[in-house]
């Protein structure tokens, strides 16, 4: 239960973290907030040649808004995320979102950028980067690229980020002021990660649905968007009847997997469950925002 | 081959150094090196809450934090609440609400009650129920521990 002996690094830059990253092939782990990796190297699930921590990389958890995208640096604190001005009136989903992630003293510490790079299938920031049509940015020697949430999450904690890339950033485009969204999770006891959650995102008006987001999280090895669910709202509205259909089809759509903790048919029906409630609370929320 | 690394930091108003492995975790290094044995290392896997300390003014898991992670940091551990043989309010509290029977996730509660009421000054049963749910006990069935909690919101100006 003590992590087993690595090399410790704590660049002061950057680009000095990439080149360790490089140095170790792939044998390194970079270190954010340490809420997951410590545990798993408490556990030994990981022996990794090197740390590379960073804490001393200047302007990683700045919060800001660039023209209609809120950028938050990968260090930042999901405690502080919660507190910020500028994602409570720009991303209302994530906020909501974060109250799902642990207890507050995991958020003290645990960043976004280390929850999202960690990508646990059942985890609620990926599923909210999805939802809202998030992206990553990552660091490499050759500069810069932008992944979109869809094409980061590959598998169980794995993303396409290379072992010598550093998630440097998240981008996730600003809500838009009329619109509904809901976060709707189980889990065996609060702060646990979700046997099943859904994150539901709306626009549209007068009970039409111009654009939906549907986004599983436990029911695969990655955030799922239920393409299926999504299409029913678009084309058929969000009268109560159609969201029931919809939840439906979202319960169809899914193939889960049993483990210890939850049965295939037991998260497939929760699903379907927690879409449905989901939706409802969404539509609602869509609805005041046009009386506003 | 000597890869120790050098850690300064504020410990209950007290400048401390301290040199270690980089792999060893805050709540080792607080109780090993610092000899501040108050804080509890239980499950080691950021679950029970027992090793909870102020990391910064906020409540945080001291078993998922290296100790190298703390340097330059402030902290605030249980043998910084009392003020000489006044026990702090939340102590007075947990004492006269029997909200402890081995004592074990005492000082991990007590630091999350503190970081909770310093957040959410009046907070609602509710809300006590969910912040203590970041720490596990298994004596109490955890009704003394929400009326301790309760019976000193309101009551704390800014304390820590």
């Amino acid at each position: 239960m003590k992590p087993p002996r690595f090399a410790y690094h704590a660049p002061e830059q950057l680009d000095q973290a990439v080149q360790l990253l490089e140095r170790y092939a792939g044998n390194a782990r970079l270190l954010s907030g340490g809420q997951s990796l410590v545990p798993m190297l408490n556990f030994r699930l990981l022996s990794p040649e090197a740390l590379i921590d960073l804490r001393r990389v200047p302007g990683l958890a700045d919060i800001r808004v660039e023209n209609d995208t809120v950028c938050i640096g990968a260090m930042t604190r999901q405690r502080a995320a919660e507190n910020s001005m500028l994602v409570s009136e720009h991303l209302p989903l994530m906020i909501e979102a974060l109250g799902w992630v642990g207890h507050l003293p995991t958020r003290s510490r645990g960043t976004i950028g280390g929850s999202i790079a960690h990508a646990d299938p059942s985890a609620e920031l990926p599923m909210t980067l999805l939802a809202l049509d998030g992206a990553v940015v990552a660091s490499g020697s050759s500069g810069t690229r932008t992944i979109a949430a869809d094409d980061l999450f590959s598998s169980f904690f794995s993303t396409t980020l290379s072992p010598t890339e550093v998630l440097s950033e998240i981008r996730i485009p600003r809500m838009a002021a009329k619109s509904g969204h809901a976060i709707e999770e189980y889990a065996r006891r609060k702060g646990d990660f979700a046997i099943v959650g859904i994150a539901a995102v709306l626009e549209g008006s007068a009970g039409a649905c111009s654009r939906a987001r549907l986004v599983s999280a436990g029911v695969g090895g990655r955030p799922l968007r239920l393409r299926a669910a999504e299409d029913l709202l678009v084309s058929g509205g969000l009268s109560a009847g159609n969201i029931a259909k919809a939840a439906q089809v979202a319960q169809d759509s899914v193939d889960p997997t049993s483990d210890p903790n939850a049965s295939a048919d037991y998260r497939r029906q929760l699903t379907g469950v927690l879409a449905g409630r989901a939706l409802k609370r969404a539509a609602r929320m869509l609805e005041n925002s046009h009386h506003g | 081959m000597d890869d120790h690394v050098d850690i300064s930091l504020t410990i209950n108003g007290k400048p401390r150094r301290g040199r270690c492995e980089p792999r060893k975790l805050l709540v080792d290094f607080i109780r090993e090196d610092l000899g501040l044995t108050g804080t509890h290392a239980g499950c080691e896997h950021g679950i029970c809450g027992a090793c909870t300390i102020l990391f910064d003014g906020q409540a945080s898991r001291s078993c998922t934090t290296l100790a190298v992670q703390a340097d330059g940091a402030t902290l605030v551990t249980v043998e910084g609440l009392a003020n000489g043989d006044k026990l702090h309010p939340l102590q007075q509290a947990f004492h006269e609400h029997h909200a402890l029977q081995c004592g074990f996730c005492t000082p991990g509660m007590l630091i999350t009650a503190l970081d909770l009421l310093n957040t959410i000054p009046n907070p609602s049963e509710t809300q006590i129920r969910e912040g203590m749910s970041a720490v596990l006990c298994r004596c109490t069935g955890y009704e003394g521990i929400v009326n301790a909690v309760a019976a000193v919101a309101g009551k704390l100006e800014n304390a820590d």
